[in-house]
């Protein structure tokens, strides 16, 4: 029992350090891949529009719950004209950029992992080392960058929709003021909680981005290797998460 | 057939080479030269390790003893720059072709070149199409990687090989799953390439008749060393049961055709 939480924790120890040293050589090789704009824009793109209908449905419809159970909550208070800057809030803070991150890890990041695997499996990581052309410089770091980039335009995305749905509710069905509700927000919300929204939207998208491109490049070269990098990609990436959510919101409240 | 090569005229020397992987030995000392301007076959029965030689020779894994001398260079002791600056001047034809498959088949002949050079536009253009028409399929330059036979998709990744005209160009099986036209196509293409612009082949084979007739030296490679070497008529003609089992492709003889195993019956009976 004890040896196998030792060992566990050394692997854990491990996995940490591989990760770092696969970040390490990532920065090395991102002068010469911001060098490609083509490259790098083409995966903003494909990591950004592959998430940006599921990012805009589940956005309007965790905004529509929160006005829902927002409503309900704060009316027993009496207190429902508050629901704006209470939604605002939690979106922008916690919701938004957790469930954008999860979002994400699910499709962006399942299709970098699953792609890169898939490089592995049929040599075509090889065929360019043998050309002479660093992998990491040429799929890995644009794959990286492109993730880095849009996930927090995506989370920007989600709480906008996600307000959006909020007031749908709120204001549209349940009859709350729509002057107030719109002052109560812009009156509660600081800057400074939309910079911890941003910045845990850019933290989540280091750590998304790393652990998919990381997954896919050490996958097994094989179709059970490339499908088991798929799926440690969503469960690291969903825990990585809510571990760094935790940390940050400590750190900043 | 000689020993002695100075360092000059071998543009590859294996010096004594021990590897092994997941617990099995796959080179012994293994020692083989690679003459400059020729072409060299490198034969043997399936799993005795001809592609491993081509990793060890291209840098991909290291020997746990002894010397892979590539121009000059021990290619097991190079840092990561001078390995990539090293590979700038080897082609190599992959066993599946390996294309990458984002990318079209002109660009994936035209990849190593733009990643490489920043010559203009028009050029690369006339260095991708010569190189596609003299593989048959400059026609075919639009099409993506899984639009390819796999017969197709090794030609272009021939075309790719030899898109910078390398001093070395390696060969991992040209021949597989070629119908016979590609095949002779290919077998003067290698002649005439290797001829025209003064590179060094090494093509891994078990075609022994087709390699007969352009490789300038051969080497039969059996558990984990060579076991016959010369030109190939001379192999032909070589009255080694071991060389003769193999030239003439007879499952019983020195050469063990199965991978090591356990005792049949008992296997069996398990
Ligand atoms: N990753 C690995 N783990 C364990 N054994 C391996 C691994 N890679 C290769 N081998 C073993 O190494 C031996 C040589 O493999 P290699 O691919 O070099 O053979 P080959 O001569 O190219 O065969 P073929 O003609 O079929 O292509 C095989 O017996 C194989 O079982
Ligand atoms: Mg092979």
């Amino acid at each position: 029992m004890y040896n196998t939480f030792k060992q566990m924790l050394l692997d854990a120890v491990a996995g940490f350090g591989a990760v770092a040293l696969f970040l390490l050589r990532i920065f090395g090789q991102l002068p010469s891949a911001l060098l490609r704009p083509r490259l790098i824009a083409s995966q903003i793109h494909n990591a950004g529009a592959l998430s940006l209908v599921i990012i805009m449905i589940c956005g309007l419809f965790v905004g529509m719950v929160l006005g829902l159970q927002g409503y309900d909550m704060l009316e027993r208070f009496g207190s429902e004209s508050a629901l704006g800057s209470a939604a605002a809030l939690a979106l922008v803070k916690e919701l938004g950029p957790v469930v954008a991150a999860l979002l994400f890890a699910g499709r962006a990041g399942t299709a970098l992992a699953s792609e890169i695997g898939l490089m592995r499996a049929t040599d075509q990581l090889v065929a360019m080392e043998i050309m002479a052309v660093d992998p990491f410089r040429y799929v890995v770091a644009p794959r990286f960058i492109g993730g880095v980039v849009a996930l927090p335009l995506l989370t920007m995305i989600f709480i906008a929709i996600g307000i959006f749905g909020v007031q749908l509710i709120g204001v549209q069905q349940l009859g709350v003021d729509q002057g107030t509700f719109w002052s109560q927000m812009r009156g509660s919300v600081e800057v400074e909680d939309v910079m911890q929204g941003l910045i845990k939207g850019c933290v989540f998208g280091v750590a998304c981005s790393l652990i998919a491109v990381y997954e896919g490049y050490t996958a097994a070269p094989t179709a059970e290797g490339v499908g088991r990098a798929t799926t440690r990609t969503v469960v690291n990436s969903a825990v990585i998460t809510l571990i760094l959510d935790y940390m940050i919101t400590a750190v900043m409240l | 057939m000689s020993v002695e090569h100075s360092t000059t005229s071998n543009l590859v020397e294996i010096r004594d080479v021990y590897y092994s992987v997941g617990g099995r030995d796959i080179f012994q000392g293994l020692t083989l030269d690679v003459p400059r301007g020729k072409i060299t076959a490198i034969m043997g029965p399936s799993g005795t390790g001809k592609t491993t030689l081509l990793r060890l020779i291209t840098g991909q894994i290291r020997p746990s003893r002894g010397q892979v001398w590539v121009d000059g260079q021990d290619v097991s002791r190079l840092s990561r720059p001078a390995l990539y600056a090293l590979r700038q001047r080897i082609g190599m034809l992959f066993q599946n072709g390996a294309l990458l498959t984002d990318l079209s088949v002109f660009e994936n002949v035209a990849f190593p070149v733009r990643e490489h050079t920043k010559l203009p536009e028009a050029l690369i253009r006339h260095l991708v199409l010569t190189k596609l028409q003299a593989v048959g399929l400059r026609g075919a330059h639009g099409l993506m990687p899984h639009e390819l036979s796999g017969g197709m998709a090794r030609r272009v990744a021939l075309a790719r090989a030899m898109v910078r005209d390398p001093d070395l160009l390696i060969y991992d099986e040209p021949f597989a799953g070629l119908d016979p036209i590609s095949m002779g196509v290919i077998l003067r293409l290698l002649r005439n390439v290797n001829d025209a612009l003064g590179m060094t082949s090494i093509v891994v084979s078990h075609d022994v008749d087709e390699i007969a007739l352009v490789a300038d030296i051969s080497y039969i490679l059996s558990a984990g060393k060579v076991v016959a070497s010369g030109a190939p008529k001379a192999l032909k003609e070589d009255q080694s049961p071991l060389v003769r089992q193999f030239m003439n492709g007879l499952p019983d003889g020195p050469v063990p055709f199965h991978y090591p195993a356990a005792d049949y019956y008992s296997d069996l009976l398990d």
